[in-house]
């Protein structure tokens, strides 16, 4: 079972790495749609996707947060990249599969993955 | 929505931005007794009572970004097409508890899905915020409790990669022991 001990141990450990990662104001954010329209839409498996390939990369300066709806329901699971110093990209109809591709395009290169993005979804 | 779990995150997200601190998500089920129960409490700003009538509405919405509002409606009518009801409690300034009760074996009922997934989602998301879990089946119950979680990580966050694991894996193991599992 699961110990509050472990979590101590836990604890130890991010304390030590934590000066590293504090306020980097260089950090790109991941923003996934998670109103009702996103979440019926199956954006939860789109978060835990970027979740678990931004871990498995190891990328420090990525943080992952929901957001509500902005409003273009038909076009969920939507997905936001900030990038400081660039420009805004909104992703739509996103997939577990597509976010794999935008973690390693767009956040790991810095290619955007324009086939995903809502300008070729409206043309 | 294709789970109940997915009506919790997105109803939950309500007291997120109804700016409460502690959200309390509770989920009781019984196959002895045939029911399954969801409540949501919150200490937000809380509604008054003509507001409670109003979330009820598909086309009631705070927001301005789009015409309808859903999450309570679509959470009420998964409750009552199983033959079970909804209910809204709500004091201004005090909080919010919204509770969802099913008939567990109606032919209707949604499943319940990957609730653990749905709190840790909360928890990543809302780090500043904390979650009370408690989760209760005819074989007994468990409890998290992110207070607790708090006290011994001090300065740690909760949105921590291994702390985020952590809860993973202690809502799985007790929700195994729960369901009368290994």
């Amino acid at each position: 079972m699961k110990s509050l001990a472990e979590l101590k141990a836990i604890r130890d450990r991010a304390q030590a790495e934590m000066n590293m990662r504090k306020e980097n104001p260089n950090a790109a954010r991941v923003l996934v749609g998670m109103a009702t329209c996103g979440i019926a839409a199956g954006a939860r498996p789109v978060l835990n996707a970027f979740v678990e390939e931004i871990a498995k990369r190891g990328l420090k300066d990525v943080t992952v947060t929901q957001t509500g709806c902005i409003g273009i329901c038909q076009y969920e699971p939507v997905v936001e990249v900030e990038i400081p110093g660039e420009e805004k990209v909104t992703y739509v109809k996103m997939t577990p599969e597509k976010a794999v591709k935008v973690v390693n395009d767009h956040l790991v290169n810095h290619n955007v993955v324009s086939e995903y993005t809502i300008g070729t979804a409206t043309k | 929505m294709r789970e109940l779990s997915l009506n919790v995150m997105d109803v939950a997200q309500n007291s997120v931005r109804a700016e409460a601190d502690l959200v309390t998500v509770k989920v009781e089920e019984s196959d002895k007794d045939d029911f399954l129960t969801i409540t949501i409490a919150d200490n937000g700003c809380g509604m008054t009572q003509e507001q409670v009538q109003q979330v009820i509405d598909p086309f009631f919405t705070t927001r301005t970004t789009r015409k309808v509002g859903l999450g309570v409606p679509l959470f009420k009518l998964s409750a009552e097409q199983t033959g079970g009801s909804f209910d809204i409690q709500s004091e201004k300034g005090v909080g919010t508890t919204t509770t969802a009760t099913y008939v567990k074996s109606h032919v209707d009922m949604t499943p319940l899905g990957d609730i653990n997934d749905t709190m840790k989602i909360l928890i990543q998301c809302n780090p500043e915020i904390d979650f009370i879990f408690i989760h209760s089946t005819d074989n007994g119950s468990f409890t998290l409790d992110t207070r607790e979680l708090r006290e011994v990580l001090g300065d740690v966050s909760l949105d921590t990669p291994d702390v985020l694991e952590w809860i993973a894996d202690y809502l799985e193991e007790n929700t195994k022991s729960i369901y009368g599992g290994a």
